[in-house]
This record gives C-alpha cells, structure tokens and sequence, in this order.
C-alpha cells in the first residue's frame, strides 16, 4: 500500500508536510479533507487519527498525526538530504528547538490572525471583534505568507530565500488555497462557518 | 565529554522537572543552577533539551528509541503536548489558584471552570489516544513523553488539587512512571510539594 497523507492545504501544518513530501519526491497518495466540510469527523478518517486531526500518515499499518512527528518520520525513512534534520547533534538540537516554540509561538499567532483578517466579518460578534482587535494592536505582528505586506525585513528576505530552495511552484501550489481565502469566503456558506464558532472565540478570549 | 552539563532550572516548572529528572536517574553528570522564573515566563523547548540529552549521553535507549516507528509515537505526544496538556494544566498552575486566594480576592471560578473541562478533554485524550491498555505513554517502556507529562499534569498539586484524584488508569500511570525514575521523582518535586504544604498549614 502506497504512503497516505491526509491533508487540507488550508491548514499550516499540512502545507509543511505536504512541501517537504512533494520537495523531497516522496511517493504519496494525497487525501485530500477539507475541514471545513467536517470531513475529519468521518468514519474512516476516525481510524487514521483518534484525535482527528491533520495532517495525518497512515504508512501500512503504522498511523501517525502531528507535522513535526510525520516530517522527523519521512526524514528518517526516506533518508531525505541531511540538512532537513541534521545528523550532527548541536544543528539538530537548534531545529528540535525552534519546533518546540513554535507550536505555542508563530503557529498560535498565525492562526488568530487567519481568522480575524479572513474569516471573522462573517463569524465573529462585535464584541469579540472589540477583543481581538485590543489583541492586534499589543501584539508584535510577525506578518507570515499570506500577509505579504506586513512582514519585517529579515523576515521578508528569509521567506524569499524558503521559497526559492523550496521552489516557486511547489511553493505556490501549497498556498493556492489560503491565498485565495479571502475570495473563496465571500461566496461560502457562513452557517458551515457556525460549528467553528465557539472555537475560535476561545482563540481570543 | 567528561564536562559537566550546566542546567538552569526552576523546579517551579514542570518542563524544568522533567529534564531534572532524565540526569538525575540516567546519572548524566551536571550541575544545577537554580533560577526564579518571572511570572509568565513560559519554559518550552524541554523536549529539545530531553532528546539532545539522550542523544549525546549514554543512556538506555527507551528514553527515546532509535527505530523510527517508536520515536516517531515519542515525536508524536512531545508535539502534541505543547498544545494540549501543557497550556490546560498550565492554566491551574498555583499562581492562579494560590494567589487570588492569598490576596483575599476570589478566584475567577468561570475561568477556573474554564480551565477544568478544557482539562477534562485533554486527560480523556491522554488516556484514549496514547494511553490506551499500554503501560506507558508510547508502548511498553518509559520515554521522555512520560516524563514531559508526568511532570505537567503533578503541577496543579501545587494549588491543592489532584487532577489524576478520578482517573485511576492514569493514576496507575502516573504510579509507574513514579517508579520506574525512583527518588529522582520526588526530589524534582520538592519545591511542589513544599508549596503544596504550606498551603496546606495555612488552611
């Protein structure tokens, strides 16, 4: 059975996995879910991942979630060029460092910041807009991606320098979709939106 | 390699806990230097430092396995605790318990409330989804996973409450894990407990 991964590209983490599999020309079947859609409340999907949530593998038997984990696994097991994950213990340890923070740093910021600049004006009450926007303006916005704008120098010249090793169109394929979410949620339906409410309220208060 | 790791640490932190742990009973020749963290100050690279040290030292390899499939189940839970069981039990950490109280202020029960269902989930999570009938986090032996959770989830201890007081499957977890690291386990948690104490004596 070929490599599985379960992903929607509207999710950071998924487009990690995905980049690294496709840069790396791991063979993978793509299942594609959309969140949105609650597709990971499915039956089967509910047996890749008991907590239902993605990205997720499922390599034969063996099921795995979490991004840091399912990249650290393909690294060893595709034997991907060192400099992904280094061997070397000092340069390794750097990396496992920054994964650390940033589930609790840039990952947590990006999200709210998604939400509000996205998909709050057909989601979110006045007076939690009241909230987040005290939020925005203590926070030292560190503008990622979609942001384009925003972003600081050396940030900047940093994403610019990912995209280039990674390759523009690769790159670009992995962000098609957040890129044009701000589109695509005119025209979406706001009452799918409702379940994510109370979510997403939490976010922020 | 015969230099002396030099950590700093606060058992006030869980994280700190954990890493004080791993050289104390794998006998990883350090020196402790102890710090006072400021209030907010958030500890979160302990598993960077827990997989570097059982990387670098000779210690027995269930810490953290070399076959990819059992460290790939470690690299799971460490990165899904980051954002479940460590931001729940750090919401009931003493300050936010202990303070208000010794302040004369209430405590902010909806909040408090908040923070134990949030909890609830997380500890449902833990038993259903990593848990299950092993007797350890990600299979049979101790990893660092344990010691990262172990160490969270004894914080709210500090505050007077027990969170694992209904949940026998990971009480006898929390037992084995207490076992299996010996007298390190309560000499990382002296300064918990000695908090927990005087809050005691002062009831």
């Amino acid at each position: 059975m070929a490599l599985e991964l379960y992903l929607d590209l509207f999710s950071q983490p998924c487009r990690s996995v995905y980049i690294f599999a496709k840069k790396n020309n791991i063979s993978f079947d793509f299942k594609k879910l959309s969140l949105l859609d609650g597709q990971q409340y499915g039956e089967d999907f509910g047996k890749i991942s008991l907590i239902r949530k993605v990205p997720a593998l499922r390599d034969g038997d063996f099921c795995l979630a979490e991004s840091v984990a399912i990249m650290l696994y393909l690294a060893e097991k595709f034997k991907t060029p060192d400099f992904w994950y280094p061997a070397d213990l000092r340069q390794r340890a750097r990396v496992n460092e920054y994964l650390s923070w940033q589930h609790t740093a840039i990952r947590m910021h990006g999200s709210k910041i998604f939400w509000l600049r996205v998909r709050s004006p057909s989601l979110i009450c006045v007076g939690a807009v009241r909230l987040v926007m005290s939020y925005l303006s203590s926070l030292p916005f560190i503008g990622l991606l979609a942001q384009r704008e925003s972003c600081s120098e050396p940030l900047s010249a940093w994403r610019d320098r990912v995209q280039e090793a990674v390759g523009k169109e690769l790159f670009d394929e992995a962000h098609q979709y957040i890129l044009g979410a701000q589109e695509s949620v005119k025209s979406m339906d706001s009452s799918k939106m409702q379940v994510y409410k109370p979510k997403i309220l939490r976010l922020f208060m | 390699m015969g230099r002396l790791v030099e950590v700093y640490l606060d058992l006030l932190s869980q994280p700190c806990r954990a890493v004080h742990i791993l050289l104390t009973c794998t006998k990883i020749p350090h020196r402790v230097r102890t710090v006072a963290l400021r209030k907010g100050c958030v500890m979160c690279c302990s598993d960077a430092i827990l997989k570097y040290l059982t990387t670098k030292y000779d210690v027995p390899e269930h810490w953290y396995p070399r076959q990819p499939e059992r460290r790939a189940r470690v690299d799971e839970y460490t990165a899904w605790h980051h954002t479940n069981t460590r931001p729940c039990a750090l919401c009931l950490r003493p300050p936010q318990v202990l303070l208000p109280a010794q302040s004369g202020s209430p405590v902010d029960e909806a909040r408090l409330n908040r923070a134990l269902s949030d909890l609830d989930d997380t500890l449902d999570k833990l038993e259903s989804m990593f848990l299950r009938r092993q007797p350890f986090l990600c299979g049979d032996d101790i990893t660092v996973a344990d010691l990262l959770a172990a160490c969270e989830l004894m914080q709210p201890l500090g505050g007077g409450r027990d969170v694992l007081k209904e949940r026998p499957q990971l009480q006898q977890w929390s037992t084995r894990v207490q076992s299996a690291v010996g007298e390190a386990f309560d000499e990382a948690h002296s300064v918990l407990y000695a908090l927990r104490d005087r809050r005691r004596a002062r009831l």
